[in-house]
C-alpha cells in the first residue's frame, strides 16, 4: 500500500486528521531541507508536501515566489529534490512525501525518468499545479505503475461535472483550494469550506484536505472539523523568510508553527 | 499524423489543409497548446471558450466586430508597394502590409476589439491585460475606455523603464499600469502577474491576451480575430500585384501578427513564409529571444505546451531584444507546430541588423516601424536580394516606430 493511503487510513482508525506542511525545497538552501522534513515531522506532519521551486510559480503569491527565487538562486534542481527525499529516507521511512510544482522541470528531464527517479527514491504523490487530469494523459500511467499518487486540486470555481472528472483521476487525497486567488493571499472561510466539500463526499472516498489560507491553529482547527486534512504552506515559509539571518534557528520555528496547529487540531 | 488519417473524407487542397483544422477539441496543436492552468481557472476557460463557440458564426456578432474594424481601427489597412526600397535591394518587390496605420498604431487593436466584444458578452466590469511593448496594453486601455470598462496593464518593470511614452498612453486613456518587479520584469513576468490577478478575481475579470499564447481558447481567438490581416493582404495582393505574393514575412515573439498574416495563406503551397525572431545579440551569444529559430526545447509555461527557452533543469531562461514586444521565451503553439511540419521558415533577426532596418525604412520610405515590425524588415533585406524583380514579397508592418524613438535616441547618444 502506497505510504499516503497507509497514513489516512491510520488516521481514520485514530479518528484524527492529517496535518500536512508545504515547504519549498532548497530553501534558504539544499543543506537544511532534509533537517526541516524531520523537524516537521516531529512537530507533528501526517504528509510532506515538498515544493520544487519554479522560476514562474504563477499559481503561487509573494511568500513562495521569492522561496523559489531563493532556492534557485541556490542552484535547486529537481534532480536534488531527489537525493533530499533519499537521504530524508534513511531515517523516516513512514511519512508520505509528495513532490509539489510546476509542470516544465518535470517535462525537461522527461516523464519517465522522472517517475523512476521519485519511485526509486521513496516519493509517495505528485501534485503538478498546473496540469489539470485532461492533460495528464500521458504522465498518469507512468505514475501509476510505479504507485505514485497522482493528486490533483478542485477549486472553488470547480464545476459539479468537472469535479467528478477530477475525483475519478485523482489519487492520495484531493487538494481543495479554498479560496479564489494565489497562496498566502487571505484567510479562508471554514463555512463556505464546508459548503462545498459536501459534495465532494458523494462523489469520491479520497480524503479531502483544504489548502490557502491556513495561517495558525485557529484556521487549522476549523478547517480541521470540516475536511480531512489541513495544508499549511505560506505560513510556514514566511518564517523562513523572516530568518534568513539566522538559519539555525528556522528548524525550531518550523516546528513551534506546526506544533501549534498540532494541538489545535487535536483538541 | 497524415491528413488522410484525420479526415478521410474530405477533399484536401493541399499538404498543409491539415493545418486550418487546428486546434483540437482540447485545444492541441498536434503535440502542443493545451490547458496547462491550475484549476481555479479551469472554470473561466470553459466559459470563454463556450462563450466563443457560441459568436464564433454568429452572423450579428461578425457584423459588429467588422463594423469596428472598419469604423472605429479604420480597416482595410492599405497594401503599400516600397518601390524605392526593394529598387535598392535590388531584388523582388517589397510590399507593406500597413498595420501601422490602425487606430493606437499596431495589429494588437484588431485582437483587443474582438476580445473586448466577448467581455461585452460574458458582462465582466474589469479588464486585465500583460503587455511588453505597451502596444496591447494601449489597445487594450482604448477599448477599455470605449466601452466604459474598468482597466488594469501589467507591465514588466523593465518594459516600463524603456517604453514610457506608453506607459504615460495607457494613463491618459484611464488605466492602472502596474509595474512588474519580479523574475526578469519583462513581458513573461507581467502574464505571471496577469494569471495571478485574474486566478483571483476571475468573477468580475475578463483577462485580454494579447499574443497567439496561454491556455486554450486562446491562441485560437487570438488567431481567428487577427487573420483579418491575412484575408485582406490576399485580396489585396490580387487586386494590386495580380497574383498571390511568393513569400510573406512577419517578425515572431508570441506570434500574433505573424499568424494573422500566415493563416489566411496557409494552403497556397507556393507562399513561402518566414517568421522572424528576435536574434538579439545573436543566437550563439545565448542572449536572444528566438525559441524556435534556436531549436529550444519543449517546454510548458503560461498555459500551453511549445518550444520555450529553458535550461536543463527545466527553469525558463532569461531573453534579450532590443524590442520589448518580442522579450518572450516562448511561442504560440501552432508556430510551433508550423515549424515542425515545415509550413514556416522561422529564422532570427539580431538587434543591429534590426536598427539598420529601422533607419533604412525610415530614410527610403518616409514610414517609421516599430523595431518588432523591423525584424521583419530585417529579414526581408536579406531575402529580397535573392530573388527576381518579377517576385513579390508582403512584409506584414506590424506596428508604428513612435514609441521606439527614446530606444533608439539613447542607441545614437541623444538625451532629450
Amino acid at each position: 500500500m502506497n505510504r499516503i493511503d497507509q497514513r489516512f487510513s491510520e488516521l481514520k482508525q485514530q479518528g484524527r486528521k492529517a496535518l500536512i506542511p508545504y515547504i519549498t525545497a532548497g530553501d534558504p538552501a539544499p543543506q537544511y531541507t532534509v533537517g526541516f522534513m524531520h523537524a516537521l515531522v516531529d512537530a507533528g506532519a501526517d504528509v510532506i508536501e515538498l515544493g520544487v521551486p519554479f522560476s514562474d510559480p504563477m499559481a503561487d503569491g509573494p511568500v513562495i515566489q521569492k522561496a523559489c527565487e531563493r532556492a534557485l538562486k541556490q542552484g535547486t534542481r529537481l534532480v536534488d529534490l531527489m537525493q533530499m527525499v533519499k537521504e530524508f529516507r534513511q531515517t523516516d521511512t513512514t511519512t508520505p512525501v509528495v513532490l509539489m510544482g510546476y509542470l516544465n522541470p518535470i517535462e525537461r528531464i522527461g516523464y519517465e525518468n522522472f517517475a523512476d527517479q521519485a519511485a526509486s527514491v521513496g516519493v509517495d504523490g505528485v501534485l503538478i499545479v498546473d496540469m489539470p487530469p485532461e492533460e495528464a494523459d500521458e504522465i498518469g500511467p507512468l505514475l501509476k505503475s510505479r504507485d505514485l499518487a497522482a493528486i490533483f486540486l478542485v477549486a472553488p470555481t470547480t464545476s459539479n461535472e468537472r469535479a467528478a472528472t477530477i475525483c475519478a483521476h485523482g489519487e492520495g487525497y484531493l487538494y481543495y483550494v479554498s479560496l479564489k486567488g494565489v497562496t498566502g493571499a487571505a484567510t479562508l472561510n471554514a463555512e463556505d469550506v464546508a459548503e462545498h466539500l459536501a459534495p465532494l463526499r458523494g462523489m469520491t472516498d479520497l480524503p479531502l484536505c483544504v489548502g490557502f489560507g491556513i495561517r495558525d491553529g485557529v484556521t487549522a482547527a476549523e478547517v480541521a472539523k470540516v475536511a480531512d486534512g489541513v495544508i499549511v504552506g505560506s505560513a510556514l515559509v514566511n518564517r523562513i523568510a523572516e530568518s534568513l539571518d539566522a538559519p539555525e534557528t528556522i528548524a525550531g520555528q518550523l516546528k513551534s508553527v506546526l506544533a501549534e496547529m498540532r494541538t489545535a487540531m487535536d483538541a | 499524423m497524415t491528413a488522410s488519417e484525420t479526415a478521410p473524407n474530405t477533399v484536401l487542397k493541399t499538404k498543409f489543409s491539415d493545418l486550418t483544422r487546428m486546434p483540437d477539441a482540447r485545444g492541441h496543436f498536434g503535440p502542443y497548446g493545451g490547458r496547462f492552468v491550475s484549476e481555479t481557472l479551469s472554470f473561466a476557460l470553459e466559459e470563454l471558450e463556450k462563450t466563443y463557440f457560441s459568436l464564433r458564426d454568429d452572423p450579428d456578432f461578425q457584423a459588429e466586430f467588422d463594423y469596428d474594424l472598419a469604423h472605429y481601427v479604420g480597416r482595410p489597412s492599405p497594401l503599400y508597394h516600397a518601390k524605392r526600397w526593394s529598387e535598392s535591394l535590388g531584388g523582388a518587390q517589397i510590399w507593406l502590409k500597413r498595420e501601422d496605420l490602425n487606430h493606437t498604431g499596431a495589429h494588437k487593436v484588431n485582437n483587443t476589439i474582438g476580445q473586448a466584444l466577448l467581455a461585452k458578452k460574458t458582462g465582466k466590469p474589469r479588464i486585465i491585460a500583460e503587455t511588453g511593448a505597451g502596444q496591447h496594453g494601449v489597445a487594450s486601455a482604448t477599448v477599455a475606455a470605449r466601452l466604459g470598462l474598468e482597466c488594469d496593464i501589467y507591465m514588466g518593470a523593465e518594459d516600463v523603464q524603456r517604453q514610457k511614452l506608453n506607459v504615460y498612453r495607457m494613463r491618459l486613456l484611464g488605466a492602472r499600469v502596474i509595474p512588474v518587479e519580479s523574475g526578469t520584469r519583462t513581458l513573461k513576468d507581467a502574464m505571471n502577474e496577469a494569471l495571478r490577478d485574474w486566478v483571483t478575481n476571475v468573477d468580475n475579470t475578463f483577462y485580454i491576451i494579447g499574443t497567439v499564447a496561454g491556455p486554450h481558447p486562446y491562441p485560437l481567438l487570438v488567431r481567428d480575430f487577427n487573420a483579418v490581416v491575412g484575408r485582406e493582404a490576399r485580396r489585396q495582393s490580387l487586386e494590386q500585384i495580380g497574383r498571390l505574393p511568393d513569400a510573406l514575412i512577419a517578425c515572431v515573439g508570441g506570434g500574433s501578427n505573424a499568424l494573422g498574416l500566415f493563416y489566411p495563406f496557409v494552403e497556397d503551397d507556393d507562399v513561402a513564409m518566414y517568421g522572424v525572431e528576435a536574434g538579439g545579440d545573436g543566437v550563439e551569444t545565448g542572449r536572444h529571444a528566438a525559441p524556435l529559430a534556436s531549436n529550444a526545447p519543449h517546454g510548458v509555461l503560461h498555459g500551453n505546451r511549445t518550444y520555450l527557452m529553458s535550461d536543463e533543469a527545466g527553469q525558463v531562461s532569461d531573453t534579450h531584444s532590443i524590442s520589448a514586444g518580442l522579450d518572450y521565451p516562448g511561442v504560440g503553439p501552432e508556430h510551433a507546430l508550423w515549424k515542425d511540419v515545415g509550413r514556416v521558415k522561422y529564422v532570427v533577426a539580431n538587434d543591429n541588423e534590426v536598427l539598420e532596418a529601422f533607419r533604412e525604412l525610415t530614410h527610403m520610405e518616409g514610414i517609421m516601424p516599430a523595431l518588432e515590425s523591423a525584424h521583419a524588415l530585417a529579414h526581408a533585406k536579406v531575402l529580397a536580394p535573392t530573388m527576381r524583380p518579377d517576385q513579390h514579397i508582403v512584409v506584414n508592418l506590424s506596428g508604428r516606430g513612435d514609441k521606439d524613438i527614446m530606444t533608439v535616441a539613447k542607441i545614437d547618444g541623444i538625451e532629450f
